[in-house]
């Protein structure tokens, strides 16, 4: 706030000279007030065509059912459900942002809280359609809903983690539009009160008549603060609960105490990944470089060390257990995961999720815009390789050495999957284009007190002591988007 | 007597629009509203505005989703068909906590943000009142109405005093948006 003095030893989260409330608003609309650039064209084809072929592959899945897909009598979950865990654990990092980092008033959050949520919402729907379309038959999938039948009522089991899963994936899906919505409305009235014509009478609808009176921003503040903290524990639970689905059954490898928090860890861990991801592009396509700044990018890489150690620690703990035990099942199943048929993915799984990640310690590194875009994607891979090795790895080989196989992936699996991501693409591409992709409401309560603007002019002014200054101006070095002024300043 | 409705103060910066509503009230003018891009900490108490009681709204609605939770399991798995489940208790309750934190939570969000809207009379499509449209931009507005406030000459003084950029005298109280 205005009234809220920062300490100069923060690094700023807006960067630029001559930011006014007026030029965040004008440049974070350029791309929702202008025609798309031939980058977003190439992007959305790409994209729409993966969604195509999405479309494909699932109505085929839906036609002749799910025997097209490369799953066998003992192993009956593969790339459905590995695909469906690895859409919601990319899904937990927007709730995360916007959720537990406004709880401890983690202020870099304003700059992506938007886009992270929107990933969020467009992965859920991904992981949606996986468990839609792994049913078998998709038209009776309300039989997962507590409702009145002929059947007696026969109801749901509510003992059964499976439909926990239904009320947490649809609570979390429902909870997290309601909270990208509502903020998104102070943004969208923005846009409105800028556009005329057709686009106005969109955007006046869209904006639910928001007019930023005293009281209706003093509302919204403690909705979003209520929202954050109900949705905290949400998300949270809802990882846990996906984990569940594993470890409530009797399958060696699937049946540990520790896949709760190793879940939420990797949840947090690939979400935080795509979020890099996709905003290393948009900041650099949608020129938002002064608004998320290598501060941005720096913190995000260092919740991928520490969550990709998290989990690294898990699958040590798992293997240890399954050791120490002494139970000859579990014994066998992690044995089998290290060395077995599929080592190739669990080592590939070890190198993208435990390995690689470590060199993000190295400062270069992590304020290395490449490096961190290439870094994300490993560590996306790495998580898919996870819950594969989690699933198939410990199906394939069940009690009954005579029913032992392989898993091969029929063309239908890998079109659900590629699929997905261009679904994906396409649902995200599309928000950048009509709606405001960073905060500006948000944004805009930055400028006078964590923007480097303003921590400059109270550097000139004299207003902060000269070593602290010196150490400030030192931070803003790894700043691709701030001009080298270090040597200005020792001038000055 | 003149047709003008309100004087809106614009004023470019959050700490001029403070300053600005404290000269204001020392010269017992009586403010309608403040419209505003981003929220204004602290200007609640200035304004006399008092605490929003939506905080317990959400705890009723969050109980409400508790209690549907835990009474529809218990009607559907205990009273109405028990099923044995290998041998298991039917009250199996530490089974139920997930869906009633779930329900809860989806009570507590739904039933606020639901109340929120109600209250503040937001709604898709609904005409925006809107009294200037820059103040959803860059400009902190403080609109005073006329009509109760004469000595328009020393409202306009005060406000210039105070830092305001720009100010109106509107003969309309919200911006047109046929």
């Amino acid at each position: 706030m205005s009234s809220h003095h920062e300490s100069i030893l923060r690094e700023p989260l807006v960067t630029g000279e001559n930011i006014t409330y007026s030029k965040v608003t004008e440049d974070i609309l350029v791309p929702v007030e202008n025609k798309p650039n031939k980058a977003w064209w190439i992007g959305f084809i790409v994209s729409a065509l993966g969604a195509g072929l999405w479309v494909f592959a699932v109505s085929w899945t839906f036609w002749f059912g799910i025997g097209e897909w490369g799953l066998n009598k003992t192993v009956g979950w593969a790339w459905d459900i590995t695909g469906f865990v690895w859409w919601v654990g990319i899904g937990h990092a927007g709730t995360l942002i916007s959720a537990v980092l406004l709880l401890f008033r983690q202020n870099w959050r304003n700059s992506i809280n938007r886009s992270a949520e929107a990933m969020t919402i467009f992965a859920v729907i991904c992981a949606a359609t996986y468990i839609i379309s792994h049913m078998g038959r998709p038209w009776m999938f309300y039989w997962a809903l507590p409702l009145p039948n002929q059947f007696g009522s026969l109801w749901v089991n509510f003992n059964s983690p499976l439909v926990w899963d239904v009320f947490a994936i649809s609570t979390y899906f429902s909870v997290s539009l309601v909270f990208w919505y509502t903020g998104l409305l102070p943004d969208i009235a923005t846009i409105r009160d800028r556009a005329t014509g057709l686009r106005r009478r969109i955007y006046s609808i869209l904006s639910f008549g928001w007019n930023g009176s005293v009281k209706t921003w003093q509302r919204f503040e403690l909705v979003s603060l209520i929202l954050a903290g109900v949705s905290t524990p949400l998300v949270l639970s809802v990882h846990t609960i996906v984990s569940m689905d594993f470890a409530t059954s009797l399958v060696p490898g699937w049946h540990t105490t520790i896949f709760p928090p190793y879940f939420v860890a990797g949840a947090i861990f690939s979400g935080f990944a795509m979020v890099q991801t996709l905003l290393l592009v948009a900041r650099k396509v949608m020129n938002f470089e002064n608004y998320i700044t290598m501060f941005h990018i720096e913190s995000m890489n260092k919740i991928i060390i520490l969550t990709g150690s998290i989990v690294g620690v898990a699958y040590l703990t798992e293997l240890f257990i399954a050791w120490y035990s002494g139970a000859e099942y579990e014994q066998y199943a992690f044995l089998n995961r290290v060395s077995g048929p599929y080592w190739w993915a669990y080592w590939s799984m070890m190198t993208c999720n435990v390995f690689t990640p470590q060199i993000f310690w190295i400062k270069k590194i992590r304020t290395s815009i490449a490096w961190s875009w290439i870094l994300s994607i490993i560590v996306n891979i790495g998580m898919w390789f996870e819950r594969f090795v989690i699933i198939v790895t410990s199906l394939h080989r069940d009690y009954l050495p005579s029913s032992w196989v392989m898993f091969y992936p029929s063309w239908v699996d890998v079109c659900v999957f590629i699929g997905s991501i261009g679904l994906f693409f396409t649902l995200f591409l599309l928000f950048l284009r009509v709606l405001p992709a960073i905060a500006m409401a948000e944004v805009k309560l930055l400028l006078k007190s964590s923007s480097d603007q303003a921590k400059q002019k109270l550097i000139r002014e004299g207003k902060v002591d000269a070593g602290e200054a010196a150490y400030y101006q030192e931070s803003l070095e790894k700043y691709d988007s701030v001009s080298p002024r270090v040597a200005e300043y020792e001038k000055a | 007597m003149s047709n003008i409705k309100y004087i809106l103060g614009h004023f470019a910066d959050p700490d001029d629009l403070m300053h600005g509503i404290d000269k204001l009230q020392e010269g017992n003018v009586k403010i309608y509203d403040v419209f505003t891009p981003m929220p204004i900490h602290g200007i609640e108490d200035k304004l006399g505005i008092k605490r929003s009681r939506l905080g317990k709204v959400a705890f009723c609605f969050g109980l409400t989703g508790t209690i549907t939770a835990i009474s529809m399991i218990y009607y559907m798995l205990v009273y109405d068909w028990p099923m044995n489940i290998g041998g298991k208790p039917h009250f199996a309750f530490p089974d139920f906590v997930p869906i009633m934190f779930e329900l809860t939570v989806l009570f507590c969000s739904f039933g606020m943000v639901g109340t929120y809207f109600f209250v503040n009379h937001l709604a898709p499509g609904r005409a925006p009142r809107v009294m200037d449209l820059r103040a959803t931009n860059d400009r902190f507005v403080v609109a005073i109405d006329a009509k109760e406030n004469p000595y328009h000459d020393k409202i306009d003084n005060i406000l210039k005093e105070a830092g305001a950029v720009e100010i109106k005298h509107n003969e309309r109280k919200y911006v047109s948006y046929e």
